[in-house]
């Protein structure tokens, strides 16, 4: 078990720089999601902890070692990949047994360990047969049983739920955070699902091309994200954004800043009574929720979140939108959070 | 089920009678040749030739494994059989290797390298043959296994194949065993190895035979008949000028050297279809 310490991490490839300099700080068995949308150098930034791809600059240390010269088998990690990368033409068993064979350990050892991992992930009947004879959840735990029984400092998954259904996704997610919980052990996760990142992690990372946007807990990134684009990546409709200031009391907002309110923080009222008239375009039912687009008197369209057990407002009726003032966030040009 | 029965029309049979001529018509030769080989020379020389086997099969078989013509049939065997195994066993471990390096490691002119192997098709033995045999001449190979082997060892064609095979296992699973700890030499072992043994086996099948035809190179470096190996060995027991020829002899030869091709096509086929079926995604 060890923390992890990101100091000024560069990537080039060539004369691209993909990745612009990450200083983090992981704790001790702490469960870090690193969450971007694709191309943002989230999945570079795990290869180059895991060694799988140099570091142009910067510090990787895993517990008190700089590891950036060191072979992957020399970091005391293990990798969960998104396509699982099993050995087709070994067994279960053997495939998680294959690292500690390299290793040396003795075999009554190995066989102790992979047991054991196999009675973790319910793996037991399955130890004698080939990857390609089991399901696509199953592959999925073999993976991570082969990198549990290697006793690693850190785990590092690499988008590994990608490949599964929707269904299986949920199941999988809640046991690698129960793994996760129960052995103690630093995880380091990428994904571009912000679903996933939000219920795995302890701290998340928001990263986009290749900048570290946003690092803090789940709820905190929610409730208070630093800049436009993570307002717009966490949370699901995104936070709507809207270009024309509709505070009372307000002048007109400085060019190319806006307004970030959340779907849930606006309440539909009767029209003339909020602070800007709406026209509703269409309504999506979910059930627990529905959600209302439309377009507000100054041409912004935006989203509502109201209760499921309301009855939605038909298609193109005018009402009006009423904001609690103190969720209204504000972004500079830049995209910054400023306080006005 | 009743469907299918009830498809057998006149077609059907049309087609079997078809096919079961084509293939009277290829075995016909076979046929005659195992014929000849068990009866005497005499019968043969006076037509019409028999056409049902004759009661001299151990002895004209023995005379041939023991003795031969010019050198014993077994002997020949033996000389090819080596060759042959030679030759498949050499150029898949050669090609293999090559493709390895060409697919996992960066070094400076790769790809030239490979198109420097992939032009060497272009040069089979029949159009090199002159400069080869100076030299093997040369380091005094003539009439050995190896002068018979080496030179026949270089493979593009597998080469090509191992390298096409390569480029489609995944990059994970490089990265993965890299994790593991597994150094180059183990990767290669125990993962691309294993995973390449159906191509290997279809490549078996095809390099055996290749090497236990070769005629034209046996012929020009084997001066003496014990290095002589069978499908060369069979016309050179043709006799020259006004000789007899013994073809019992050369009958049963001739069966002989057919065997070992067809066993392994027999036996790797079983192989090469059970690898196809446990084939890996």
């Amino acid at each position: 078990m060890a923390d992890i310490t990101f100091n000024a991490i560069r990537k080039s490839y060539g004369r691209t720089e993909v990745i612009h300099g990450i200083d983090a700080e992981i704790a001790d068995g702490e469960f870090i999601v690193i969450v971007g949308p694709s191309g943002c150098g989230k999945s570079t930034l795990l290869r180059m902890v895991a060694g799988l791809e140099t570091i142009t600059s910067g510090e990787v240390h895993i517990g008190d070692r700089v590891v950036n010269a060191l072979e992957p088998r020399e970091r005391d990690i293990a990798m969960v990949f998104q396509n699982y990368a099993l050995y087709p033409h070994m067994s279960v068993f053997d495939n998680m047994a294959y690292g500690l064979k390299i290793a040396n350990v003795p075999k009554p050892e190995i066989a102790e360990r992979v047991a054991e991992a196999a009675r973790m992930l319910e793996l037991e009947p399955y130890l004698e047969r080939k990857p390609r004879q089991l399901s696509g959840g199953q592959r999925q735990r073999v993976a991570m049983g082969r990198a549990i029984v290697r006793k690693p400092a850190v785990f590092l998954f690499d988008e590994p739920l990608s490949n599964l259904d929707a269904k299986l996704r949920v199941q999988m997610r809640l046991e690698i955070k129960a793994l996760q919980r129960k052995l103690g052990v630093t995880a380091l996760y990428v994904t571009h699902d912000q679903v996933e990142a939000m219920t795995l992690a302890d701290r998340m990372i928001v990263m986009n091309a290749g900048v570290c946007e946003q690092i803090g807990a789940p709820l905190d990134v929610y409730a208070d994200p630093a800049t436009l684009f993570v307002a717009g990546f966490i949370g699901s409709p995104p936070m709507n954004v809207i270009s024309h200031d509709i505070r009372p009391g307000h002048g007109a907002l400085a060019p190319g800043a806006v307004i970030g309110v959340r779907p849930e923080h606006i309440d539909l009222v009767e029209p003339g009574t909020g602070l800007i008239d709406f026209d509703v375009g269409f309504c999506e039912p979910l059930g627990a929720e529905t959600l209302v687009h439309g377009v507000t008197a100054a041409g912004d369209k935006l989203v509502v979140r109201i209760d499921g057990e309301t009855r939605p407002p038909a298609d193109g009726v005018k009402t009006g939108l009423s904001i609690d003032p103190s969720k209204i966030m504000m972004f500079d040009p830049s995209g910054h959070r400023t306080s006005a | 089920m009743s469907g299918m029965v009830e498809k057998r029309g006149l077609g059907t049979w049309l087609t079997h009678i078809g096919l079961i001529l084509g293939i009277a018509i290829i075995c016909f030769p076979i046929y005659m040749a195992f014929v000849a080989s068990t009866v005497t020379q005499s019968e043969i020389a006076q037509p019409p030739m028999p056409l049902l086997p004759g009661p001299h099969f151990i002895d004209n078989y023995t005379a041939a494994l023991t003795q031969g013509i010019n050198a014993p049939v077994m002997t020949m065997l033996v000389n090819s059989m080596v060759m042959a195994l030679g030759i498949t066993i050499g150029k898949i471990s050669i090609s293999l290797i090559s493709a390895y390096a060409i697919v996992y490691f960066k070094f400076p002119f790769r790809m030239a390298f490979f198109w420097m192997i992939f032009l060497t098709l272009m040069l089979p033995v029949e159009v090199r043959i002159v400069p080869t045999y100076e030299v093997v001449a040369g380091f005094g190979m003539l009439n050995s296994y190896s002068g018979l082997i080496l030179p026949l060892i270089a493979s593009a064609t597998a080469t090509f194949l191992f390298r096409q095979f390569f480029l489609t296992v995944p990059d994970e699973l490089v990265e993965a065993a890299r994790v593991d700890g597994a150094g180059p030499v183990r990767f290669f072992i125990d993962i691309l190895l294993p995973m390449s043994r159906t191509n290997i086996a279809a490549l078996f099948v095809i390099l055996f035979i290749y090497g236990w035809n070769q005629y034209l190179w046996p012929l020009l470096i084997t001066t003496e008949p014990e290095m002589n190996t069978i499908v060369m060995g069979i016309k050179q027991m043709f006799p020259s000028g006004d000789d007899i020829a013994n073809w019992p002899v050369i009958m049963a030869t001739t069966l002989m050297a057919m065997l070992p091709p067809v066993a392994v096509v027999v036996l790797m086929q079983r192989l090469f279809v059970k690898g196809l079926v446990e084939s890996e995604k």
